[in-house]
């Protein structure tokens, strides 16, 4: 593979940074329809509104020039270093979410993820996990009464919910004999019989036409339900935004960790928090959601279909652009459903927080191996 | 040439960190971000060895948990190098020195001494299936050990945390 491919694939998969300022967008535009106002349409650039698609540009500016205050007795090293920190893993998490298949053309072969690790889920929780010091540190670092509490909740928070999330995608694991996300991908597009049972316990001769009838896509969502309403939950929990925004708590703390932060430090905070939208959709859709395939046509086949028409090389570039569109489509689903989510429900109370980790999220995934494994079992007997 | 140079970065990082770790007195919170920064160095060194795996795992548990708890215990007690008694524990002190010591004379041995060739290892080395399967057949009873002291220090944190309540 030549050394400038790994790089094209690293700005695209920048695309996603590219969400950050728009989810700006998306957040005040899909508030107002839920809420049933107009929403941000005032920022103008000679004269084009384009539907307030402009605010994200003037937010940027204010953000950049504002002034940039350190409170007297924080800890002014770690005050800057906070807000980086809380950023740079979302966006590196990008890079081992497929955005596409792999494809042959021009005696060459390619495929549409930056890294494809072996480990690939896990790269994600390991990355995760380190946004964790960004808060707390920022928190502590205020020299704030009420960005301590914000740090204290947050470190607490996520350590509760890695675990459930953690252990809730076991089962998809299992089911799918890898934790390669493009590996994910591949699975999901088979599909299984609905009905096949009945002919794999003989009560039917083999071949009955109506057996074949019902055949549903190797979705994680249709196989795991639980685990996919699980992990969202964790994730958006993760994310720690409403209904899980706790540590920043308006009505309690303030802001909670971020209180002592303007400009684009500030900004981080936030550019943070939405591309880790960006990225649980991405994951959720490559996990759950059949990547970026379109149901109940493989890659193969579609690949073929085309080659029909434009020829074989060809065909590989329009199947890409193709699964690429399906998987932002898919991803911009996902988005707008946490968006609706989190203008939906109120912000939880710091205890409910915790007993919904503990005492639901937890067992329930637990749960879920356990009859993940059973069912693997009695389908591996049944199927011979 | 690389991987020589990425491991002398990695092991002079891993190095100071640690030595941050215990230097770090005045303000306990550097200390435990010393620590966070000598695991995630040693990730890279585990990587480097082709122990992906372990590596990512050392990341994820050590640096993004563990770690993380000492900093919201560190926080949540306002604790300073003074409260925890670092001065005052010349027991502790002379055990460490003569753990290090015998260490020390273990690796200097180690590194000095005859070995044979080092062992082939496969393809598959160091991914997360093979590491599985090491991990449930050859070092199953270990491994279960190991679990069902991680759930005792569980239970018992519950219920100390029980008393402390009523």
């Amino acid at each position: 593979m030549p050394a400038y491919v790994p790089i094209a694939l690293f700005l695209f998969a920048m695309i996603a940074l590219l969400f950050a300022p728009l989810m700006t967008w998306v957040e005040r535009k899909q508030s107002a329809l839920m809420q049933d106002r107009i929403g941000a349409n005032r920022a103008d650039v000679f004269g084009i509104k384009a539907i307030g698609l402009m605010h994200p540009l003037a937010d940027v500016i204010k953000m950049i020039t504002k002034e940039d205050l350190v409170p007297t007795g924080a800890d002014r090293w770690l005050h800057t270093l906070a807000p980086i920190i809380a950023t740079i893993p979302a966006m590196v998490s990008f890079a081992v979410i497929p955005y596409g298949g792999s494809y042959q053309g021009w005696g060459a072969e390619w495929s549409l993820v930056v890294a494809d690790l072996d480990y690939g889920v896990l790269y994600i929780f390991a990355v995760a996990s380190l946004a964790t010091y960004g808060t707390v540190l920022a928190g502590w670092a205020s020299n704030n009464n009420w960005g301590m509490l914000g740090g204290v909740r947050v470190a607490a928070q996520m350590i509760s919910y890695e675990v459930a999330m953690g252990v809730s995608v076991v089962g998809v694991f299992m089911l799918y004999g890898t934790l390669r996300l493009t590996d994910m991908g591949v699975a999901q597009q088979e599909t299984f019989r609905l009905l096949g049972f009945i002919e794999h316990l003989g009560w039917v001769g083999a071949g009955t036409w109506w057996v074949n009838l019902i055949k549903i896509p190797m979705w994680g969502i249709v196989l795991q339900p639980l685990a996919f309403f699980i992990f969202l939950t964790a994730l958006m929990a993760e994310n720690k935004r409403a209904p899980f925004d706790t540590p920043e708590g308006e009505s309690e703390i303030i802001a909670g960790y971020f209180i002592e932060y303007s400009g684009m430090k500030f900004g981080l905070f936030y550019m943070g928090e939405w591309v880790e939208v960006v990225v649980i959709s991405g994951l959720i859709t490559a996990m759950f959601l059949g990547g970026w395939s379109i149901p109940y046509l493989p890659d193969a086949v579609l690949i073929d279909f085309l080659a029909q028409g434009v020829g074989s090389n060809m065909a590989n570039v329009f199947a890409m652009l193709i699964h690429v569109l399906t998987f932002f489509m898919k991803v911009i689903f996902m988005i707008f459903f946490q968006q609706l989510v989190r203008w939906s429900v109120p912000r939880f109370r710091y205890d409910q927080v915790m007993d919904l980790g503990w005492k639901i999220l937890l067992p329930l995934s637990l749960a879920n191996i356990v009859v993940t494994g059973l069912a693997i079992l009695i389908a591996g007997e049944i199927m011979g | 040439m690389t991987e020589q140079v990425i491991f002398y970065i990695c092991s002079f990082i891993v190095l100071l960190a640690a030595a941050g770790v215990v230097l770090n007195v005045r303000n306990t919170v550097y200390s435990a971000l010393s620590l966070v920064v000598a695991m995630l160095a040693l990730a890279v060194l585990f990587i480097l060895l082709h122990a992906e795996f372990i590596g990512v795992l050392q990341i994820l548990v050590y640096a993004g948990a563990i770690v993380v708890l000492f900093l919201f215990v560190i926080m949540l007690l306002n604790l300073r190098g003074g409260d925890m008694g670092a001065e005052s524990q010349p027991i502790l002190k002379i055990v460490g020195t003569l753990l290090i010591v015998g260490a020390g004379a273990k690796l200097v041995t180690l590194f000095t001494g005859a070995r044979g060739a080092w062992p082939e290892v496969g393809r598959e080395f160091g991914t997360v299936r093979e590491v599985g399967k090491i991990l449930y057949t050859d070092y199953l009873l270990a491994f279960e050990i190991a679990g069902i002291f991680l759930l005792a220090g569980l239970v018992g944190a519950v219920v100390m945390g029980k008393q402390r309540i009523d």
